[in-house]
């Protein structure tokens, strides 16, 4: 079970107008601007849900994420993930989750995907037989068997996508916090990734967290909606309220940012 | 424990297979290694008896120091720890049940094993071989030796942590570059790197040494060599354990203290 309940985050943030004797007087003074990225933001989420987090760029989406998974501490509020407080906590509390960054890597670079995952095995205790049979598992699923012996490096997109969402769930956590995991991916590996998702929330209830700008993801995956603009919630309910009677999900979600205008 | 020691074997494994930069590295500081030497037997043949060391002591200082190169150059910093802030993707290791500061620590500590492992040997045979007084000579006695090697490791395990305390004040700082910059050209003049520090004038020598710079490569230099007196020996050694205790109490403080104002760049 997850709850936040009136959480704020700002960050400052240096600003200055263009041209070189902008940059110049900011060697001296510089501006700064309180931005907040968070602003009296409360929900509750129960286990084994499955909850897509959406808003327009610069929303708040990823550093709810980041609060929840104990890498931010926010400003004031309070946030409870099954019983622990992540920031306070922190390494307790990363054991029992697993996070993905479409953005980012958490492979090593230069050795086989394999060797990471050895790695991760032994970052988060894994005892041998479970580690075994989480990886046989994952590399069917995912169809990741031809890929663990390259490096990361060699990998396209998708390819390591699949081979970073593996990396996620070795420990199997219980609950999973996907910030943008079909970025940049073509339509069969989004296919394979969303059938994946789906599976692990049914075999193994796992609660998932997904943000992204895909509204096919949301179709597809999240059975409640949560939209977040300018650092606060504006509306938490299905997919049906968001869609009142079809069309297409994309503009209906671009209407829906113009009309709370947050774009 | 065993997260920390996987992890150091991977890196290590990783550091051994860059065999072309060993190369370079080998060949750059050879001739670094001639050069300097080349240099100070101008200035001893102007007047020997004017410097605090030997000739042979000198050359066998900087022999030492190239072979050793990868434990103490603090230039050679983790250059993925502070990409890795400036970019966000500490955002992963900040989600891994370990301790930020142990990581980045065994991080260091074995990019700079196996960085010298595969450096220092060629570089010591070449250099023990080579005709005196040019070349390095035998240590000074075999408790010399073993004090050495135990000074080695302290000065080794000192800069490391030093240099995990640069990276967790780049959470302060935003952009490392100037942090880096001020602290590779304070450690090359403080540590002996450029001159050794008995080159100096006896009452600024005398600060030197109590600094926390002077307990990374100095000390197992000059006590190889046998310049010095059993109880500047004693004194340097314990300045090593102070410094390396302070240094890595205050690196953990402050990385305890990053945690809880840390943001992520990049979204």
């Amino acid at each position: 079970m997850i709850t936040m309940e009136h959480v704020c985050k700002s960050y400052k943030i240096a600003k200055r107008n263009a041209g070189f004797g902008e940059a110049v007087k900011a060697l001296f003074h510089r501006d700064y601007e309180i931005i907040h990225a968070l602003n009296d933001v409360s929900f509750t989420i129960r286990d084994g849900e499955m909850v897509g987090y959406i808003g327009p760029n610069g929303a708040g989406k990823s550093s709810t994420i980041k609060i929840l998974s104990g890498i931010l501490t926010p400003d004031c509020g309070t946030v409870l993930v099954d019983g622990r407080i992540p920031y306070k906590n922190r390494i307790k509390h990363v054991k029992e989750i697993g996070v993905v960054f479409g953005q980012r890597s958490q492979l090593w670079w230069d050795v086989p995907v394999i060797d990471s995952f050895e790695l991760l095995k032994d970052i988060y205790s894994i005892p041998d037989p479970r580690y075994q049979q989480s990886l046989e598992e994952l590399t069917e699923l995912l169809n990741l068997a031809e890929l663990l012996r390259s490096p990361a490096r060699q990998l396209s997109l998708g390819q390591r996508m699949r081979c970073e969402i593996a990396a996620s769930l070795l420990h199997r956590p219980r609950i999973l916090f996907l910030d943008e995991p079909t970025i940049g991916l073509d339509a069969v590996s989004k296919l394979a990734v969303r059938d994946f998702i789906l599976n692990q929330n049914k075999t193994h209830g796992t609660t998932v967290i997904l943000t992204t700008h895909d509204m096919q993801d949301i179709e597809a995956l999240a059975s409640r909606i949560i939209l977040i603009g300018k650092g606060r919630i504006l509306m938490d309910g299905t997919l049906d309220d968001i869609k009142k009677g079809g069309g297409n999900i994309d503009e209906t979600v671009a209407e829906l940012y113009r009309a709370y205008d947050i774009q | 424990m065993k997260k920390y020691l996987s992890f150091f074997r991977l890196r290590f494994a990783m550091g051994l297979q860059y065999r072309a930069a060993a190369f370079g590295g080998i060949a750059t500081q050879f001739t670094w290694g001639a050069m300097e030497i080349m240099i100070f037997r101008a200035f001893y043949r102007s007047d020997a008896s004017a410097f605090p060391m030997s000739f042979s002591a000198t050359a066998s200082y900087l022999w030492l120091q190239q072979a050793f190169l990868a434990f103490f150059a603090t230039w050679m910093m983790d250059g993925d720890i502070f990409d890795s802030i400036v970019n966000g993707d500490v955002a992963y290791e900040l989600c891994r049940p370990v301790s930020i500061y142990n990581m980045w620590f065994s991080k260091g500590l074995s990019t700079r094993l196996s960085r010298a492992v595969l450096r220092c040997f060629p570089i010591l045979t070449v250099a023990a071989l080579l005709p005196q007084p040019y070349g390095l000579n035998a240590p000074a006695s075999p408790m010399h030796f073993v004090l050495f090697l135990l000074t080695l490791i302290l000065g080794l395990l000192m800069t490391v942590s030093l240099c995990v305390l640069i990276c967790i004040l780049a959470f302060f700082t935003i952009s490392p570059m100037g942090l880096q910059m001020v602290f590779t050209s304070m450690t090359d003049f403080f540590a002996g790197a450029l001159i050794p520090l008995p080159f100096f004038p006896e009452n600024v020598q005398r600060v030197m040494e109590l600094l926390p710079f002077a307990a990374m490569q100095n000390v197992p230099l000059r006590i190889y060599g046998g310049s010095m007196s059993c109880y500047e020996m004693q004194k340097a050694v314990f300045l090593q354990i102070f410094w390396l205790t302070a240094i890595t109490f205050t690196g953990k403080m402050l990385c305890r203290l990053a945690a809880k104002r840390i943001t992520v760049q990049g979204g």
